[in-house]
């Protein structure tokens, strides 16, 4: 069995050009949610939103919100179909967004 | 075709370089991303699950060959190479940069056209008619007035910030294509025994959370009064329309908790106050539009067309084209061709840049260089020569736009749902795609007779799913999508809200739901019954007990 | 915070008097609609300047009687894109009301014009935007469509340029 460990990631948008991102741990946007930081804790949390905070008015990102995902074998995956859709491209065109150009999540919108 | 004047023009590229400053000052931190919400979204500029997106004015439907090229152009070097023709008569971007956008609304300035209140809480892109001008039963062509309307609602100072979206919708004919009850003003047109041309004003329609049809508070509004009664609606609309909950800010909302009758005596009260305005300039500057859509130089021809039915006598795929996708016209000889952006698979409404040069060539060359976009995502050839649809078909069948579905079950309105869309609960386009795999025999469509089939992906109803005669709505119930389904809906001049038949359906379930109700339906027709006719004679209780029965 | 009339920063000599306090003998005053309507007796003969502050959920087609003897009229956005008192102001200068006309609340630049248009004469304005900003911002668009609303020397209305000599639908002095 493998383990699954639960928690949230912080993701937004980048200003310039809309690509959504995901906050990792060392702080950094990254397009690719299987490098987000994956936290549990309150004050780990609190960090996350502090240093999106600070992004948003640095004017890097715009839009920051948390999500829930939970990582297996080191690939995040986020709970709500939107997030997963965020973090692959439109389902409807793998030719097309993050599915296409090797920063996608590693789960399906819908699985199975 | 509407043409800029040196106005026009001096107006939009000013518009432009205020949203670039704009767009410049919220990407050096000037401006908040709040305070840049509404401007963006005022130029039609929204961020949405994967990247910014861009909604581009096609005011009431209608661009030349250059302009789809122009689109063209923007798809393929500042997009993916495709567009997406909406609901609204609109084109939309998906994947655009912020430090891009300024300018691209420049090069859609260089041929006249721009991304002007495509979005926000202010009077959004004037729809008519998509045959306006070409459609037999025409009285008069409504885009004209459109026209003033839209030159009207242009950065009006005192209705940028409305309570809510505020979206009109004209038709010139009796047969409403233009969906003008389910609009916040519809207006239709009537000529009076003297034959002068009147408006009839519809207020308060709308879909969305609280689908309502509209009222009428004028049957028949002289033509040179528009402009100021309008301003006195949208006073009474911007004074009163609730602002606590943005879900009962429409107008519909407000006529609604008013009462008909109240909210009329406020809009005559309001229409009467102001001092006797004298028109005659607005009267002056229609006339001057009026100009531009005079009927272009049409051939006399006769009706019968040879070369037109020998080619659908050899081609049986060209005649059950020819069949569902031509629509008649005014002038002898021509007709309306009708360009589904359906096929089987596909994704309703989009356009790849190839694509739309296509069209734009086909236009140019055979339609007197006008296409227009219809608000089933559609495009229409408006002025062909009957002996020339031959010529046409095999150039759309060439690039893959010859579906022969127009107006049939295929033909499905769809928004672009979850799979781009950040309000969106459910994904819109598989379940599109998925029943159109299913039905994709055209022979079978053809049995099932004229069906519109609307989708959307979440209750703000882009996807018209009220108003279909099949309405499909998607929800998302505890992080699974499901579809809920309505029947009798309809957006003609009989216009109607389609009633939810009952619990909703996993989206493979949808298919099988969607061909149960059709052959319901089939079995209960009388000859000759189209299925919103017989829907609305038995009512929901068979195709209820058909789709639940074994539940 | 900053004062805003003429393109310039002035200083305001206005002020608020709540509706118990006792009314001055002279001076600048602004009441409310309530104490307006309810010792409007007094007020009229007041030999100050009388000012009226509205609320956006005011009505204001009611207030006819009073205008000619009001000097400033304050209107006010609880948010930017809370617009109702662009109509509030338009109503007003309809019933001909020339007085001093004054916006006051979540007012961004990019609003400057619009707020100009329906009539309005001063601002009150926030100090993170500087009078450079707002200088700028009242000269973005020099073209408008809509016709009978207030322009400035720079501003032209599209259809009264394209279809010269007919009247305008008003005339709209600008006051002070």
């Amino acid at each position: 069995m493998s383990q699954i460990e639960k928690g949230q990631v912080m993701t937004a948008n980048r200003l310039r050009d809309g690509i959504a991102v995901f906050l990792t741990r060392s702080g950094e946007w990254s397009e690719k949610i299987d490098e987000a930081a994956l936290v549990q804790e309150p004050q780990a949390t609190a960090a996350l939103e502090s240093r999106a905070a600070a992004d948003v008015k640095a004017t890097l990102v715009t839009g920051q919100y948390l999500i829930d995902a939970e990582r297996i074998e080191s690939k995040v995956r986020a709970t709500l179909i939107r997030e997963r859709i965020r973090t692959l491209g439109p389902s409807v065109r793998p030719d097309l967004g993050k599915q296409a150009e090797g920063t996608a999540g590693a789960f399906a919108a819908v699985e199975g | 075709m509407y043409r800029y004047d040196e106005f026009d023009h001096q107006f939009v590229s000013e518009r432009t370089a205020q949203f670039r400053d704009q767009a410049n000052r919220r990407m050096a931190g000037v401006i908040t991303e709040d305070e840049f919400r509404p401007l963006r979204l005022m130029n039609g500029l929204y961020l949405q699950l994967h990247a910014y997106m861009l909604r581009v004015a096609i005011p009431y439907g209608t661009l030349s060959g250059k302009q789809m090229r122009q689109l063209a152009y923007i798809a393929d070097k500042y997009d993916r190479g495709y567009g997406h023709f909406t609901t609204r008569q609109n084109i939309q971007y998906n994947w655009i940069k912020l430090e891009e956008s300024a300018d691209i609304l420049q090069d859609l300035a260089d041929v006249e056209m721009h991304a002007i209140q495509t979005s926000g809480n202010c009077i959004r892109n004037v729809t008519t008619d998509h045959w306006a001008g070409a459609a037999a039963d025409e009285l008069l062509d409504p885009r004209p007035i459109g026209e003033l309307i839209r030159q009207w609602s242009s950065l009006h100072p005192e209705f940028s910030f409305l309570p809510r979206k505020f979206k009109f919708a004209i038709t010139g004919a009796p047969h409403d294509r233009a969906a003008v009850k389910v609009h916040d003003i519809g207006l239709r047109a009537h000529k009076n025994d003297k034959g002068e041309t009147g408006w009839e004003v519809m207020v308060g329609g709308g879909q969305g959370r609280t689908p309502m049809v509209a009222v009428t508070v004028r049957d028949f509004l002289p033509e040179k009064d528009v402009i100021p009664y309008l301003e006195a609606i949208m006073r009474v609309y911007n004074l009163y329309g609730r602002r606590d909950n943005k879900y009962k800010a429409r107008i519909k909302i407000l006529v609604h908790e008013l009462g008909a009758e109240k909210f009329k005596a406020e809009v005559e009260a309001e229409y009467a106050r102001n001092p006797a305005q004298t028109t005659e300039v607005e009267q002056r500057e229609l006339a001057r539009i009026e100009k531009y859509f005079a009927k272009p130089a049409l051939e006399k021809l006769s009706r019968f067309a040879p070369h037109f039915e020998e080619a659908k006598r050899a081609n049986p795929d060209f005649a059950r084209w020819a069949k569902n996708n031509l629509a008649a016209h005014q002038h002898d000889g021509y007709t309306i061709v009708n360009i589904s952006l359906k096929p089987e698979g596909g994704i309703p409404g989009d356009a790849s840049g190839e694509q739309m040069r296509v069209m734009a060539t086909l236009g140019e060359r055979y339609s007197q260089d006008e296409l227009r976009v219809s608000h089933a995502q559609n495009i229409v050839l408006p002025h062909v020569k009957l002996d020339d649809v031959f010529a046409v078909w095999q150039a759309l069948k060439a690039a893959d736009l010859a579906a022969a579905n127009y107006g049939l079950v295929g033909d499905i309105i769809a928004c672009p749902g979850l799979d781009y869309c950040a309000l969106a609960t459910a994904r819109s386009i598989p379940i599109a795609q998925a029943l159109s795999r299913k039905f994709a025999d055209v022979a079978r469509q053809e049995h099932y007779g004229p069906v519109k089939l609307n989708i959307s992906g979440c209750i703000n109803a882009c996807g018209h799913h009220h108003v279909g005669h099949i309405g499909i709505l998607g929800l998302d119930k505890k992080g699974e999508e499901f579809y809920q389904i309505t029947l009798g809906g309809s957006s003609s001049e009989k216009a109607s809200i389609g009633t939810i038949l009952g619990p909703g359906f996993a989206a493979h379930e949808v298919p099988d739901a969607i061909e149960t109700i059709l052959e319901t339906y089939v079995k209960l027709r009388e000859p000759g019954e189209e299925f919103l006719a017989a829907y609305r004679r038995v009512g929901p209780k068979p195709f209820k007990e058909a789709l639940y029965a074994t539940a | 915070m900053p004062l805003l009339k003429n393109n310039e920063f002035v200083s305001d000599d206005w002020a608020f008097l709540p509706d118990d306090a006792a009314l001055p003998e002279s001076g600048k005053v602004v009441v409310s609609l309530t104490r307006l309507v309810k010792d409007w007796d007094q007020l009229v003969e007041f030999t100050g300047l009388l000012g009226l502050s509205l609320a956006n959920s005011e009505r204001t087609d009611e207030l006819e009687a009073y205008l000619p003897q009001l000097t400033l009229v304050v209107l006010t956005f609880p948010a930017f894109t809370d617009g109702r008192a662009y109509s509030q102001a338009r109503e007003l200068r309809l019933q001909g009301y020339r007085g001093e006309l004054r916006a006051q609340g979540n007012l961004l630049p990019d609003q400057f014009q619009y707020l100009n248009q329906v009539g309005f004469d001063s601002f009150v304005v926030d100090e993170r935007f500087s009078l450079v900003d707002w200088q700028g911002a009242s000269k973005q668009m020099s073209l408008a469509y809509q016709r009978g609303l207030y322009r400035t020397a720079g501003e032209r209305e599209v259809w009264s340029q394209r279809h010269q000599g007919f009247a305008a639908w008003e005339e709209q002095p600008h006051a002070g």
